[in-house]
């Protein structure tokens, strides 16, 4: 069963629309007792960093997530700013990330190669996949994924960049560590290449 | 590489889909849903769904239909209508919605744009500006109350505002091109694009991908809507619901971008 963590933030329904059109079972959890028996979580978010994390820490799923996500090895998939929650902390906010995948969020006006683009980073983009990465397998056209962000994940292991797309510099916008992956762009409102990506997330 | 987006514009009046000329004269041309599947099906890049009675009648958003569109629609879908607190912008996005578009209630009261900035991300917040140019006069005035209400101010120095308070695109939408299909205010756009930081979308006058071509041409990667062109064909305007291939995107709006700096 995909379940989708419902702590109030990121378009849930969009998720739940895509599984049940590709007939994989997709359930929703706004408590820790509706998370048990989750074969794959979905971690959407947006808005602010800081936001987001008060949310989800008085969600009262957060000590449950971590059992599953680091005790049990369930995969995770976080979605926008619910990948950067993933990281340590993010130039954003004030307070600590999930630290699930270690890295710092920060603004594209921090590159110099960014610093006079429109922001947010805003519509369809590319996305380069590493070479194996699991979410992004078996679409012969290249990945156009839409993308709404300021704010992007620096990884400080090079290994734990899944994808990148280039806005101004290239940046990682799809990240990975054994259980735990994350993509910057809108998987759930992505036409064909997102539905292709959230088949394959389900079938990890 | 980003791509321009390219965007339908869909207004709604009695739980109908319509289309205006010069925002008077509402043509009724088919139902909402039945269009946004279509458009699901064509792969567009984004919808801008706006109901056009709701703030001239001073009617809270229909909750319920937002829900039931945004639930339908497999792109970003930015609705606009009848929003005029922070609060009502959060319970839009909870529906589903990735951006919330103010326009008339932006105008009344500035801060309002700030707050709804701080409760959703201000990469949600669409300030759509509707301008018609002032009589003897080359200033694009900004009107609001579906083009009844004129402001009396510039819409150069009202989007510049509006971004300083935390809108996270603007929409220009030309009332005098409404309709017309007969291209876009290319010089507003150029000039708009120079001199914000955030986003720029361009409505108003779309009538062919060669005047989306001169958009793109002008102001590199923007986002270039229209409402017409999406829902008519022919000089007899037949109601056809229609959007450009992946490669006629390429071939006809993309490749504008080639010889930009």
């Amino acid at each position: 069963m995909i379940t989708i963590i419902d702590y109030g933030l990121g378009n849930i329904q969009a998720f739940v629309n895509v599984y049940k059109r590709l007939h994989i079972p997709v359930t929703v959890a706004t408590s820790a007792d509706q998370l048990a028996g989750a074969s794959k979580l979905i971690l959407p978010g947006v808005g602010a960093f800081d936001h987001a994390m008060q949310r989800l820490n008085a969600s009262g799923l957060r000590q449950t997530l971590d059992d599953m996500i680091l005790g049990q090895g369930i995969p995770v998939l976080g979605i926008c700013v619910g990948m950067q929650m993933l990281a340590d902390s993010s130039d954003e906010g004030v307070l600590p990330g999930l630290g699930w995948i270690p890295g710092r969020v920060r603004n594209f006006h921090s590159m110099p190669e960014s610093s006079e683009l429109a922001l947010p980073h805003m519509g369809w983009n590319d996305v380069l996949p590493a070479s194996g990465s699991p979410l992004f397998q078996g679409q012969q056209e290249g990945w156009l994924f839409y993308f709404l962000h300021s704010y992007f994940f620096e990884c400080i292991e090079p290994e734990h960049i899944a994808a990148t797309a280039t806005y101004g510099a290239s940046f990682s916008c799809s990240v990975a560590s054994k259980n735990v992956y994350g993509v910057q762009f809108h998987p759930e409102k992505s036409h064909h290449c997102g539905v292709a990506l959230l088949k394959n997330f389900a079938e990890l | 590489m980003l791509r321009p987006r390219i965007i339908p514009c869909l207004l709604i009046q009695d739980s109908g889909l319509v289309k205006t000329v010069k925002f008077k004269d509402p043509k009724y041309v088919g139902d909402p849903i039945n269009a946004v599947k279509i458009f699901n099906e064509k792969e567009a890049d984004e919808l801008i769904v706006i109901d056009i009675d709701a703030s001239a009648h001073d009617r809270e958003p229909d909750y319920q239909k937002i829900a039931y569109l945004a639930s339908e629609c497999r792109m970003p879908l930015c609705y606009g209508g009848g929003v005029r607190t922070a609060e009502q912008a959060k319970r839009i996005i909870a529906l589903g919605v990735e951006k919330v578009a103010i326009s008339s209630a932006a105008l009344a009261n500035p801060a309002l744009i700030s707050e709804i900035a701080a409760e959703i991300g201000r990469q949600s917040v669409v300030v759509v500006l509707d301008h018609k140019q002032r009589l003897l006069g080359k200033t694009q005035d900004v009107w609001t109350h579906n083009g009844t209400r004129n402001t009396k101010r510039s819409v150069i120095d009202v989007a510049l505002e509006m971004e300083k308070l935390g809108a996270g695109e603007i929409v220009i939408n030309s009332i005098d091109n409404d309709g017309k299909m007969k291209g876009y205010d290319v010089a507003l756009a150029a000039q708009l694009r120079e001199a914000l930081t955030v986003p720029l979308t361009v409505l108003g006058g779309g009538g062919s991908l060669d005047d989306m071509h001169k958009v793109v041409t002008a102001c590199g990667v923007v986002g270039v809507a229209a409402g017409s062109f999406f829902v008519f064909k022919g000089p007899y305007r037949a109601v056809l619901i229609s959007y450009p291939t992946a490669q006629q995107k390429r071939d006809s709006i993309y490749s504008a971008l080639q010889g930009r700096r």
